[in-house]
């Protein structure tokens, strides 16, 4: 088979019968069971813990406090390691903290030999507070005098402020934390504000692990996308080598970033220190998953952008401001992709200003999550150009097509030029499929006549980059053995967790091998004690990095298997191929031996002459690249103005992820990043309680992903352009097709109603509140 | 694991109410889709609990000799709607109860927990509330009847004494069903997996000519306990149903119902949603029993 | 306190003796090591522990082990046919490419078992519906509406 087919998942079947294990399915039999004792206030100081009590309760083995840790600070981020300074994880969080800084946060475990006992043990751990006033939103935590980090006195973790020349250059400086509508106090760009919501990844599997000890061996088992950073973490946070780590990474039930961090692995893995080395678990609730993992950034957005009169982009300015919660996790990272990504969508021939900050608040912390930054910017990018299109009376498309990176394109941050851009296309093609033209006209003629239901069509685009070269290293490895029948075995580090890179990963080796994947055997678990390094699972790199350490070893294997044949018939090695798994005569076409035979006889001659070899390629793969995946959704709706319900008829998403590797698991990210678009735009946004921080709907059932009914028809292409830096010409697909669709869902609803809309979720309470704003409905 | 003392499982309502009595603080669980939440979340703590799962006699559908509709709480939501007889004679009902939850929920929820819990948001409620009703209590020393209208009394609270009482039969009058025509309309913010922001149900009947007979309106989530609205009820009888009548309509619930602000929804929203709903509920019910809107 | 507990779980008569605050997720999994029931929010709103309960798909999470006593319990262990052949709607969810990362599967499958059980047809609305007491986090339902309507889909014969 190879790429560019649909090979079927190679853990299809494991998953449809149930045999696939994930991480609370492998929990020894005899754990004991973890629970965190979480702080009930948002901001403030542990005084005393009393456990006399909880101690005194049925099962309880173990209970640690704050007061009972390592007190060194370590980052909880799923980066690979900077040697540079400027670049290295924020180092912030302890095992257990004294220093409360959300609602919920961990200021001791209770260890005991169930659940339930652990958890109504938990509950008489008595705990003093020192309270202070909760601050929840960066203007009221930014320059305020209480501290939640010392390392970042002003509550202000980061800035990233610049100023693009137009001949590309950027200028690097130093803002302050500002609201006004004034983007770096000029008045030439006079902001509109947007806002979007704290959001939650909301993966089926809730986060979990456990660990257990074997002689100097800590064993950690977790549903983490970047076991081998995990395993660091681990190690720095506990105080021991990470020689002394060991992390197993079973299949995943879903991640979306949301298990890059390290969470609970560091106390688990100190609770079984402290009790000899019995196996420890803790399983997040789905509250807990909700509230103490992490979430979607929420961002205040000042934005300004002009046009002349022929409709070329004159200037840009963005101001962030965004709430970065309790820990530094990604913060910084993820606001500085969105700042930067406003300045590479559409060319601009003025001036451009981007401002932004990041801030500690006492929320759950943000960190990555399927998008990272950009569907947050992208709201407000693609909302404003539809604006702009529409005072003017311009085409919303048309617009976009005048304005739009192309090939040639110089990124002004990474500096790298920009060689496979497939965004024109996707544009045109979504235009075609969806039809636009007519609709855009016929559904203003159907509003003139129409009061309660209101029909509209929008669309928006956007560039999302793959991999982070050369801010960070990009590295992967991959080991690949064969064995004495031919078949092989294909480790990598890479992490699958859903998005099928083991697939991938597998059609890949067998497009260099000719092996068929069916005799391919991806080690599914990673172990670090045994499988290569990888940096893991984000920025939709897999099949960009990952998958250039594939082909590299497959190659390797190739050639070792071709030089082998060589040496053992005696031939030159320029004369022979390979084919089906075969070694042939390239002229004749003959086939000299299967890879079966060579092996076989590579593994086991007996004699003093050959030597033997058990076939195995192995090597690390490292970029110097990165590159931009594109894409748009049109979408079709129609709105129900008195009830402020939108109905989606219809989603027609276009992308452009250079060469596509397995079409049907491709449509499938697509189908999934539209859903979770689609409950980013009308549905999802995590509330808190604004007096006390305390959330109040971290649950599936008050917090709305949406379920079948509310999915609408969906209609998927590609626009398949050649990535030269990509392994066979690909590019990342795993994140990008979530980000267009709440702006083109909300450039649909202006076009229905001539509402524009700022603020997600646009749920019916958002909706209703702004039509009767607009006059639509009659207060 | 949950945090029980211990469980019963009763073949009987006779056993039940035994159980009860001998049983300090113990609850009747029968779907259990909100008791064992309830244990969940340690508001009901050391439970001891007595299903009626099992209990045949509360799962049963009939006509009385006089056609009264009878329906034992026991029945599930799916059993409900599935229902030839509630098909026939209360369709909005069977539509009520079939957005209840996800399928898995209603397989197992039922009617009589959806009323007793007392939640203002219970979907069953307000159908059964235009249909007029009547609910049969049973404890040690026989059985009381008590209209749903006066069931409810706050917020989680109702009539039925917990500690000695079971729903038994829940009871629709053949007046309510007969030539009415009814709607229940949930607004949620999705389409399933959904607690209702609102419901409204409309249960009507029409003369000859047109001319509405009788008319009932009751909403869920519009007060602390869900209500009927008899003075919006009362400006509807006797008169045809008009584009105008239905923008009094409109109007008049709005005086009779107390929607509150909360994270769930805003007032504004929930007002703006009764008047809308109301609307469409009604046009619905009218077109049911065979009517039109008289322009 | 423990208590007998006679079932059928995936055709075989099982008895056993369970502590009565076991969820019927909690003694499928650890007591007879049917992890194919997930746990992904322990309240009823995910619908990844669902389990065939006399051939009808219910939460096994907020269900308790007594009540099963006298019941038949289906997993997705046990729909493989004598031959070890995957049921038809396993079949079609690796062939529709209507899995990823797997974790809400086995639960949709069985819902899927009781709409082929059913003997009736389904449209895709009607499927959206049976299905809506599953969250599906990474396929927006689509390949898994696909996949069903090819085992029992309306407009598919």
């Amino acid at each position: 088979m190879g790429i560019k087919k649909s090979v079927k998942r190679v853990d299809a079947v494991q998953k449809a019968t149930g045999s696939a294990k994930y991480v609370e399915d492998l929990i020894p039999v005899g754990a004991l069971h973890a629970k965190m004792v979480r702080s009930t206030i948002a901001n403030g100081i542990v005084k005393s813990i009393d456990t006399t009590e909880a101690y005194r309760m049925p099962g309880v083995e173990l209970i640690l406090t704050c007061f009972d840790v390592p007190n060194h600070l370590y980052p909880t981020s799923g980066h690979p390691l900077s040697l540079d300074p400027n670049h290295s994880d924020t180092k912030d969080k302890l095992i257990l903290e004294r220093r409360v800084r959300y609602y919920g946060d961990d200021i001791a475990v209770v260890v005991a030999d169930t659940p339930l006992n652990a958890r109504l043990a938990a509950e008489k751990v008595v705990v003093e507070y020192e309270v202070f006033e909760p601050l929840l939103t960066p203007e009221a935590a930014v320059n305020n005098p209480c501290s939640l980090h010392e390392i970042r006195p002003n509550n202000e973790l980061s800035r990233l402020d610049f100023e693009i020349s137009p001949g590309g250059d950027v200028r690097f400086y130093n803002a302050e934390f500002s609201t006004d509508p004034k983007i770096a106090g000029r008045d030439d760009l006079i902001g509109v504000h947007y806002s979007v919501p704290t959001m939650n990844a909301c993966h089926i599997e809730t986060n979990g692990c456990f660990a257990y000890m074997e002689g100097r061996k800590l064993i950690v088992c977790s549903c983490n996308q970047v076991p081998h950073t995990l395993r660091r973490n681990i190690a720095d946070a506990i105080g021991i080598p990470v020689g002394n780590v060991r992390v197993i990474r079973p299949y995943i039930g879903g991640g979306f970033g949301n298990k890059q961090d390290t969470m609970y692995e560091p106390i688990v893995g100190l609770c079984s220190m402290k009790l000899g080395g019995r196996p420890v678990a803790i399983t997040l609730t789905r509250e807990e998953t909700f509230v103490n993992t992490r979430v979607r950034h929420a961002f205040d957005m000042m934005i300004k952008s002009e046009a002349d009169a022929d409709g070329k982009m004159t200037k840009r300015g963005l101001r962030i401001n965004s709430n970065g919660g309790a820990y530094a996790a990604h913060t910084h990272a993820v606001t500085a992709y969105a700042i930067t990504n406003n300045f590479q969508n559409y060319l601009t021939s003025g001036v451009q200003i981007g401002e932004s900050s990041t801030a500690y608040t006492n929320l759950p912390s943000a960190a990555a999550l399927r998008g990272y930054g950009i569907p947050q910017l992208s709201f407000a990018m693609e909302s404003e150009m539809d604006d702009i299109a529409r005072e003017n009376g311009w085409d919303p498309v048309d617009f976009r097509l005048k304005n739009i990176q192309t090939d040639g394109f110089v990124d002004p941050f990474d500096k790298f030029v920009v060689s496979s851009c497939g965004m024109h296309g996707c544009i045109q093609k979504g235009r075609e499929v969806s039809d636009w033209d007519r609709k855009r006209k016929a559904y203003d003629e159907f509003n003139k006549s129409s009061d309660k239901i209101k029909k509209g069509i929008g669309m928006a685009c956007f560039s999302y980059k793959t991999g982070v070269w050369p801010i960070q290293i990009e590295n992967a490895s991959c080991r690949i053995m064969m064995n004495e029948d031919g078949t092989a075995t294909v480790q990598v580090g890479a992490t699958e967790i859903g998005q099928g890179s083991d697939t991938v990963l597998t059609q890949m080796v067998s497009e260099i091998t000719t092996i068929a994947e069916d005799r391919l055997t991806l080690v599914p678990f990673c172990d670090t004690d045994t499988s290569p390094y990888d940096s893991g699972a984000y920025a939709s790199r897999q099949t960009y990095i990952s998958g250039g350490a594939v082909k590299q070893t497959a190659e390797l294997l190739r050639n070792k298997l071709l030089a082998r044949a060589a040496s053992v018939y005696d031939l030159p090695i320029e004369s022979l191929t390979i084919a089906d798994e075969r070694i042939l005569d390239k002229e004749s076409g003959q086939t000299v031996c299967t890879f079966a035979e060579l092996c076989t006889f590579m593994n086991f001659t007996n004699d003093h002459v050959t030597e033997t070899e058990h076939i195995i390629a192995e090597s690390t793969f490292t970029a110097q690249s990165i590159c931009f995946s594109y894409g748009v959704s049109f979408i079709d709706i129609e709105v129900d103005v008195p009830l402020g319900k939108v109905k989606i008829n219809k989603v027609y998403s276009v992308h452009d992820s250079g060469q596509i590797l397995n079409p049907a698991l491709a449509h499938g990210q697509l189908h999934g990043g539209i859903a979770m678009g689609i409950g980013y735009a009308l549905g999802e946004q995590l509330l808190f309680d604004q007096k006390t921080g305390k959330p109040l709907n971290n649950n599936l059932l008050d917090y709305k992903i949406p379920t079948a009914m509310d999915m609408p028809e969906v209609e998927t292409y590609f626009v398949e352009t050649y990535e030269p830096t990509g392994p066979f010409g690909n590019k990342g697909l795993a994140e990008p097709p979530l980000i267009p669709q709440a702006p083109a869902i909300r450039n649909a609803v202006l076009h229905a109603t001539g509402v524009g809309i700022r603020k997600l979720p646009m749920n019916p309470q958002n909706l209703v509140h702004a039509f009767i704003e607009a006059g639509l409905i009659e207060a | 694991m949950y945090d029980i003392k211990t469980t019963y499982n009763a073949k009987s309502v006779r056993e039940a109410l035994r159980l009860l009595s001998e049983n300090e603080g113990a609850v009747i669980v029968c779907g259990g889709t909100d008791v064992m939440i309830r244990i969940r979340e340690l508001k009901l703590r050391r439970a001891t609990l007595i299903s009626i799962l099992d209990i045949p006699e509360l799962c049963e559908i009939h006509l009385d000799t006089n056609e009264d509709l009878l329906i034992g709480p026991g029945c599930c939501f799916a059993a409900i709607c599935g229902n030839d007889l509630i098909r026939a004679h209360v369709p909005m009902l069977a539509d009520a109860c079939n957005q209840v939850g996800s399928p898995q929920i209603r397989n197992i929820a039922t009617i009589g927990g959806n009323i007793c819990n007392g939640a203002v948001s219970a979907d069953s409620v307000p159908a059964l509330m235009v249909l007029d009703a009547m609910l049969e209590l049973t404890g040690a020393d026989g059985s009381r009847v008590v209209p749903i209208r006066e069931f409810h009394t706050g917020p989680g609270k109702t009539v039925l004494k917990a500690d000695s009482e079971i729903l038994t039969c829940i009871r629709i009058p053949r007046a309510k069903y007969t030539d009415h025509g009814g709607c229940y309309l949930k607004f949620g913010m999705r389409n399933a997996m959904e607690i209702a922001t609102l419901g409204c149900a409309v249960n009507a009947a029409l003369t000859r000519d047109g001319t509405i007979r009788d008319f009932a309106i009751a909403f869920g989530v519009a007060a602390p306990t869900p209500l009927r609205c008899p003075e919006a009820e009362a400006l509807m009888v006797g008169k045809k149903a008009t584009p105008a009548l239905i923008r009094e309509l409109r109007k008049a619930v709005l005086l009779e119902t107390r929607p509150r602000d909360s994270w769930r929804a805003s007032k504004e929203l929930r007002l703006q949603l009764i008047q809308e709903l109301s609307e469409r509920a009604t046009v619905q019910a009218i077109e049911n029993c065979g009517g039109e809107i008289h322009v | 306190m423990f208590k007998t507990v006679r079932m059928t779980v995936n055709g075989k008569a099982v008895e056993l003796a369970v502590d009565e605050r076991e969820s019927l997720t909690d003694t499928l999994r650890e007591r007879l090591g049917l992890t194919s029931v997930k746990k992904g929010c322990e309240v009823g709103e995910c619908g990844a522990c669902t389990v065939l309960i006399d051939g009808v798909s219910k939460n096994s999470c907020i269900y308790l082990t007594v009540w099963a006593d006298g019941h038949e319990i289906i997993t997705v262990e046990g729909i493989r046919g004598k031959n070890g052949l995957l049921h038809p709607v396993q079949q079609a969810f690796v062939d529709e490419a209507a899995i990823q990362c797997g974790f809400c599967t086995p639960g949709l499958i069985l819902t899927g078992v009781e709409l082929v059980n059913s003997g009736k047809k389904y449209s895709r609305a009607e499927l959206r519906e049976r299905i809506s007491g599953h969250l599906c986090r990474c396929t927006g339902y689509e390949n898994i509406l696909r996949a069903l309507e090819k085992v029992v889909g309306s407009e598919s014969d």
